[in-house]
């Protein structure tokens, strides 16, 4: 395939293998992550889905001694190629964590430092709002912006890490497990939010809640571990999300969105 | 089959009471740590105690009024000078000078140890850092007296006196840069991996991770390493008796010799005093003075801790 041609897919992965060390934690994967589409990881706990959603916005740079093999690749770029600034790859792709993790600042200092940083120079009042209301935030926070932002609840936090993530603009947002530190209620809430943002963003989400995956995402990457016993993860199906959890072509996939496994 | 049925009959001897039981172990070792818990308060007491008696004696003496303590810019008890502000402004000027060399290298080393540093080099640094620490008083009194002031002397040129607040003020800094460094490598490093890896993944760069987001995380750490350092400085008697002066001098000019209120009492207190004397009792209201000052800043340190702890929980 030629990697120049203009891309439908936002992240393309070519046997992508992640190491720490002389540990091949994820192996071989080949991903096409299709534009403004939700594609959920999942797959049982220690296959390595946190890890390879790390690769793709090069967070994995900061665990010493890993490395990966293989091309990541975003608009033809590969990410991991030699004259690649890491930071500039975060700028493109956003993350949203597992457990909200807001900055020891004020709620409209959450969101407007990101965009400084990035070098924004518009009206800041005017993108604070737009990010807030983009993470349905707004009606809740609006009178008390000055507030440190560890006075919210931690759905109201997640929310507001994914307002400042937005108002960087960034292409692509991964998340990680973003709800599982959540109540059901504030759940609720980002997976409908994660629908509205999929009309301006290409979302990656980790989950090991199978109802949620089957929920919010359009395809669905199901990972597990090598069977050589090489403690390796890899994706062993990936497809439209309906397919795996109704006609899934691998019996481990069955076994597990059937919940005979893991 | 033996061995079985002892097992068998040790499980089932007890048998079901679930009346209050006399623990002594957990009663001593409550009145141990009760004890130790007393002591120190008791001897802060104590010290207070002392402190205040003899300084009431001071205070009582028919000479000395609150307004010439605190109005007057002359020390000399034995001649019926009673202004505090003399040894005042030298121990403020030389805690000063301390401070402004110990917070910002303290706190770069802090920063270089906790955010930059691989774990090769902070292994080799952090004892040397320590090495530091462990330095007695006094060899770093005669560094500043015979190294610093002549190299403060040629870099300002005579100006310089051979005591000056300049030199001992420095030299106090170098002695609490660890001290500094290692409380707010400690703030720092306790700051959740999870808020630098939000600000990298906001596109933010190292810098800006590090100053922006990990050093205001690590603030209310940072500010009570500031405060210890300022109680250290202030309280610091040996650099200063030997490098800054020996006489009380109204002025904040580094290049003059002053003694500080801890100079003049290891000073004072070194010589023929009979008690009752108003030298002798002159010195205990310099100490409660002291101990005032070094009380207040503690309690602002508390205070600081207290307001911030785990706001980035």
């Amino acid at each position: 395939m030629e990697t120049n041609e203009i891309p439908q897919y936002s992240i393309e992965t070519k046997d992508l293998s992640i190491f720490y060390g002389t540990f091949k934690a994820v192996s071989d994967v080949n991903l096409l992550i299709e534009k403004q589409k939700i594609t959920a990881i999942i797959g049982p706990s220690g296959c390595g889905k946190s890890t390879l959603l790390r690769a793709f916005n090069r967070m994995n740079d900061f665990v010493p001694s890993s490395y990966v093999t293989g091309k990541v690749l975003m608009g033809g770029q590969n990410m991991y190629g030699a004259n690649i600034d890491p930071v500039e790859v975060r700028r493109k792709i956003g993350m949203v964590f597992q457990k909200p993790n807001p900055f020891p600042k004020s709620i409209y200092e959450n969101i407007a430092w990101g965009a400084r940083i990035n070098g924004f120079k518009g009206n800041m009042d005017e993108l604070v709002e737009q990010s807030l209301r983009g993470a349905a935030l707004w009606e809740e926070v609006k009178d008390v912006l000055q507030k440190s932002a560890y006075e919210l609840s931690g759905g109201q936090q997640q929310r507001l890490c994914i307002a400042r993530t937005i108002a960087i603009q960034p292409d692509i947002i991964l998340m990680d497990e973003p709800a599982s530190a959540l109540d059901p209620i504030s759940t609720l809430r980002i997976e409908e939010l994660m629908q509205e943002l999929k009309k301006n963003y290409t979302i990656i989400i980790v989950t090991h809640n199978m109802q949620q995956a089957a929920r919010v995402s359009d395809y669905t990457a199901m990972m597990m571990l090598e069977k050589d016993g090489s403690r390796s993860g890899t994706v062993i199906e990936f497809s439209e999300t309906k397919k795996i959890f109704t006609n899934p072509k691998d019996k481990r996939t069955e076994d597990y969105v059937t919940g005979r496994f893991g | 089959m033996k061995q079985e049925n002892t097992i068998m009959e040790n499980q089932n001897f007890r048998p079901l009471d679930l009346k209050k039981k006399m623990r002594l172990g957990e009663s001593v070792i409550q009145t141990l740590l009760f004890l130790a818990g007393f002591l120190s308060i008791f001897i802060t007491v104590a010290i207070v105690y002392v402190l205040g008696k003899e300084a009431w004696l001071f205070f009582g003496n028919p000479d000395v009024t609150f307004a010439k303590f605190l109005g007057t810019t002359e020390w000399s008890p034995g001649i019926g000078k009673f202004g505090i502000w003399p040894l005042v402004t030298s121990t403020l000027t030389t805690s000063f000078i301390a401070m402004l060399v110990s917070l910002p290298f303290g706190l770069a080393a802090a920063l270089y140890l906790s955010e930059y540093a691989s774990p090769k080099a902070r292994s080799a640094l952090k004892p040397i850092l320590e090495i530091l620490a462990g330095i007695p008083t006094v060899v770093y009194g005669y560094f500043a007296l015979l190294f610093m002031t002549p190299l403060l002397q040629f870099i300002f040129g005579e100006g310089v006196q051979v005591y000056n607040m300049l030199s001992a003020g420095i030299v106090m800094g170098i002695m609490i840069l660890p001290l500094i460094s290692s409380m707010s490598e400690d703030a720092l490093s306790s700051v959740p991996r999870a808020l630098r890896e939000g600000s990298y993944a906001m596109g933010a760069t190292k810098i800006e991770t590090s100053l922006q987001v990990v050093l205001p995380a690590a603030l209310s750490g940072i500010g009570a390493a500031l405060i210890i350092g300022i109680s250290r400085a202030v309280g610091e008697t040996m650099i200063v008796a030997v490098a800054a002066g020996a006489g009380p001098n109204f002025t904040f000019n580094p290049f003059l010799a002053a003694e500080t209120m801890t100079g003049h009492i290891a000073r004072i207190s070194g010589g023929d005093l009979s008690y009752n004397s108003i030298d002798y009792t002159s010195l205990f209201a310099i100490a409660l003075m002291l101990f005032l000052v070094t009380l207040v800043l503690n309690l602002i340190s508390q205070g600081i801790i207290n307001r911030f702890r785990q706001r980035y929980e």
